[in-house]
């Protein structure tokens, strides 16, 4: 799939609320953190949101970028290692209580396992199963409606 | 899977076919047939809801969708071809512009003509039959650090002939000729077809009643430039210039049996072809060709109009991964060429279009080595001419300053495919009866749903994909992914209409698993 803006901005927020939202709610009781398991989901899936929502810009410096490629498009590489810039701004934003609605400190080993596995999962649907079911997506910019 | 057969008539009533071709002047002459006309004429009319015609790559992509996607049955489709099979052209002419089926096309991972779907991609397939992480790695890392991944030949042949079986191609092929297509007073379509005799000739008319037709017929054949048809015209010689889509092995024949010179015309994908054979061959049989390459448009350096649009470019080849930027297919390039027409159009065409290669690693290499000891070389400029002397061809080329003559003992000519639609029999007919227009690039103007403009008729319509709708909204037509995007315009376009079904995410799921065990649709 070759991005449009607007294809961007819906891939993301739809894989991360569907992927994202079903790994993260598999994930979160196994994950080391501490609290009430009602304030562990407040905790990931604060994250998660985070992670959609400064998405929004990261995804319009993205397509910024991609205006010095000829080609216009968006390699499969920079799709999985923009989790870097994308994990350290969301780490620093969590671990200086922030992000709105974080119940409490987050541990750095829980977020780094969420994150990855999160950014993991998204990426690779992106690049594959995704076409499956909507099946008119890649030849749409990645539009999902 | 079972194979084409002899006849491909099989559900066709037995018929006594006409004795002559001849259509009388009536029919001939009249943009709109009426039943009685048709009648009159003694032709046998068969009836069916949907025909393809071409038989190509271009039709077996466009029923593929609308069998697995549109829920069409094979009984509602025609296919009308002079082809035993859908890549019977495609690939001879890979063939004989060097391309083996162990070698890998220009193509993208995710291309799958015989996967609609485009998962698992060909990437995905290869390294989970070859036990091998490699060609996902190089997914991964092209285009940056890797070249982009290509598919195999052989791979992408065999999986569109699986594929066929799987949809019943086979039965909806009906081998000849198509002649015609006009439109029916009442609504939709006659084609008039030439049937396949037992013999192996086409003759004889019989006409098929459609609602809708589908024609993606290629190209309507090679283009030969002016000076190459005039010194074939001249010397009555077809030895010592070739068109590089041409069968022209008896150059790298004689090549290995006498030292000699080579003279390159073009910087495309086959150019590249050639030129990796001419040098694999020397390398491996000590050969000592030369090679000289006259470029038209050389490229010194990166190029375009400003730091948004530039495209590699070195040595004279301009370079890109495909034959358009990807975003072409899908990206912001696909939406930007949506909402142009006439001039607009025309510029955006110009910009991302011109003569590419792709930028492989393997091809580098060995003409950096033909660079360096000095048996390769290239010349900016126009040809102007070819002539015979003794038993050399010298080709003489506009230069800036002038002109230069350059003797060899073969010219290959790797311009490409000619695109011209009037030259088509069914296209010129259509352009004059059947109320087509060109486009702002000359060729066949077709809606965003691959619809041809101003051509339908009642209920019924014509679609074209393929070389013949390039210039239109979309850019790529003339390509395997082309093919499919115009392919799920055309299937959806149907379904909007009532005459097939839309293919939703849970029906997707469903069919991809079909695919996946191989069942029958």
């Amino acid at each position: 799939m070759v991005p449009t803006l607007f294809g961007r901005i819906q891939t993301r927020l739809f894989l991360l609320a569907v992927v994202g939202g079903a790994i993260t709610a598999l994930i979160t009781p196994i994950l080391p953190l501490d609290g009430p398991m009602g304030q562990r989901y407040q905790a990931t899936f604060v994250v998660l949101a985070s992670v959609a929502v400064l998405g929004v810009a990261w995804e319009l410096l993205y397509h910024l970028l991609m205006q010095w490629r000829w080609e216009k498009d968006w390699p499969t590489l920079f799709g999985l290692v923009t989790l870097v810039p994308e994990g350290i701004l969301v780490w620093v934003l969590a671990d200086r209580q922030i992000l709105p609605g974080l119940p409490g400190p987050v541990p750095g080993d829980a977020f780094l396992v969420h994150f990855v596995l999160v950014w993991l999962a998204v990426w690779m649907v992106a690049n594959g199963p995704m076409r499956v079911p909507f099946i008119r997506w890649r030849f749409r910019g990645g539009r999902v409606w | 899977m079972s194979k084409a057969p002899e006849l491909a008539t099989a559900d066709l009533p037995p018929i006594v076919l006409p004795s002559t071709d001849e259509l009388p002047p009536l029919l001939q002459d009249s943009d709109f047939w009426t039943d009685d006309m048709v009648a009159a004429a003694g032709i046998q009319v068969h009836d069916v809801p949907f025909v393809s015609i071409g038989g190509g790559m271009g039709s077996f992509v466009t029923v593929n969708y609308l069998r697995v996607a549109g829920g069409v049955p094979a009984s509602d489709i025609k296919v009308l071809s002079n082809l035993s099979h859908p890549w019977q052209t495609y690939e001879y002419l890979t063939r004989v512009s060097q391309l083996s089926r162990r070698q890998r096309i220009r193509s993208d991972s995710q291309s799958r003509p015989d996967n609609l779907w485009g998962f698992p991609s060909y990437a995905l397939q290869e390294a989970l039959v070859k036990k091998s992480p490699k060609p996902l790695a190089q997914v991964l890392l092209e285009p940056v650090f890797a070249d982009f991944y290509t598919p195999e030949l052989d791979v992408v042949l065999k999986g569109i002939e699986r594929e066929a079986g799987r949809i019943g191609y086979w039965d909806m092929l009906v081998q000849g000729e198509a002649r015609l297509v006009r439109r029916r007073t009442g609504g939709g379509y006659y084609v008039l077809h030439a049937p396949r005799r037992p013999d192996g000739h086409n003759s004889g008319l019989i006409a098929f009643r459609a609602r809708d037709v589908h024609i993606a017929v290629g190209y309507s054949g090679l283009r030969f430039l002016p000076d190459l048809q005039d010194f074939r015209a001249r010397m009555n010689d077809y030895h010592h210039v070739v068109n590089a889509y041409e069968d022209h092995e008896h150059v790298y024949e004689a090549l290995r049996r006498k030292p000699g010179r080579v003279v390159i015309r073009g910087g495309g994908i086959v150019t590249s072809a050639v030129l990796h054979r001419l040098i694999e061959d020397r390398r491996k049989y000590g050969l000592h060709t030369e090679i000289v390459h006259v470029f038209r448009t050389f490229y010194e350096g990166k190029h375009g109009p400003n730091q948004w649009w530039r495209r590699r470019g070195k040595h004279g080849f301009a370079y890109q991964g495909f034959n358009y930027p990807k975003s072409a297919w899908g990206g912001q390039l696909w939406s930007a060429m949506r909402r142009t027409e006439g001039d607009q159009r025309i510029k955006l065409y110009d910009l991302i279009g011109g003569t590419t290669t792709a930028w492989r690693r393997h091809w580098q290499e060995g003409l950096e080595l033909a660079r360096r000891e000095g048996w390769y070389r290239t010349q900016s400029g126009q040809m102007a001419g070819l002539r015979l002397d003794g038993d050399q061809v010298v080709a003489r080329v506009n230069v800036p300053n002038g002109s230069l003559d350059i003797a060899a003992d073969y010219v290959i000519d790797c311009t490409g495919l000619d695109g011209d639609v009037a030259e088509h029999r069914i296209l010129g007919d259509l352009l004059e009866h059947g109320g087509a227009g060109r486009n702002p690039m000359g060729r066949l103007d077709v809606e965003r749903t691959f619809e041809l403009r101003g051509s339908t008729n009642g209920m019924g319509m014509i679609y074209v994909s393929g070389a013949a709708a390039f210039g239109g909204y979309f850019p790529g037509v003339d390509t395997f992914l082309g093919l499919q995007i115009a392919a799920r315009e055309i299937a959806d376009d149907l379904a909007r209409r009532g005459m097939a079904r839309k293919m939703r995410p849970l029906r997707s799921i469903s069919q991809w698993t079909k695919w996946v065990r191989n069942r029958r649709v």
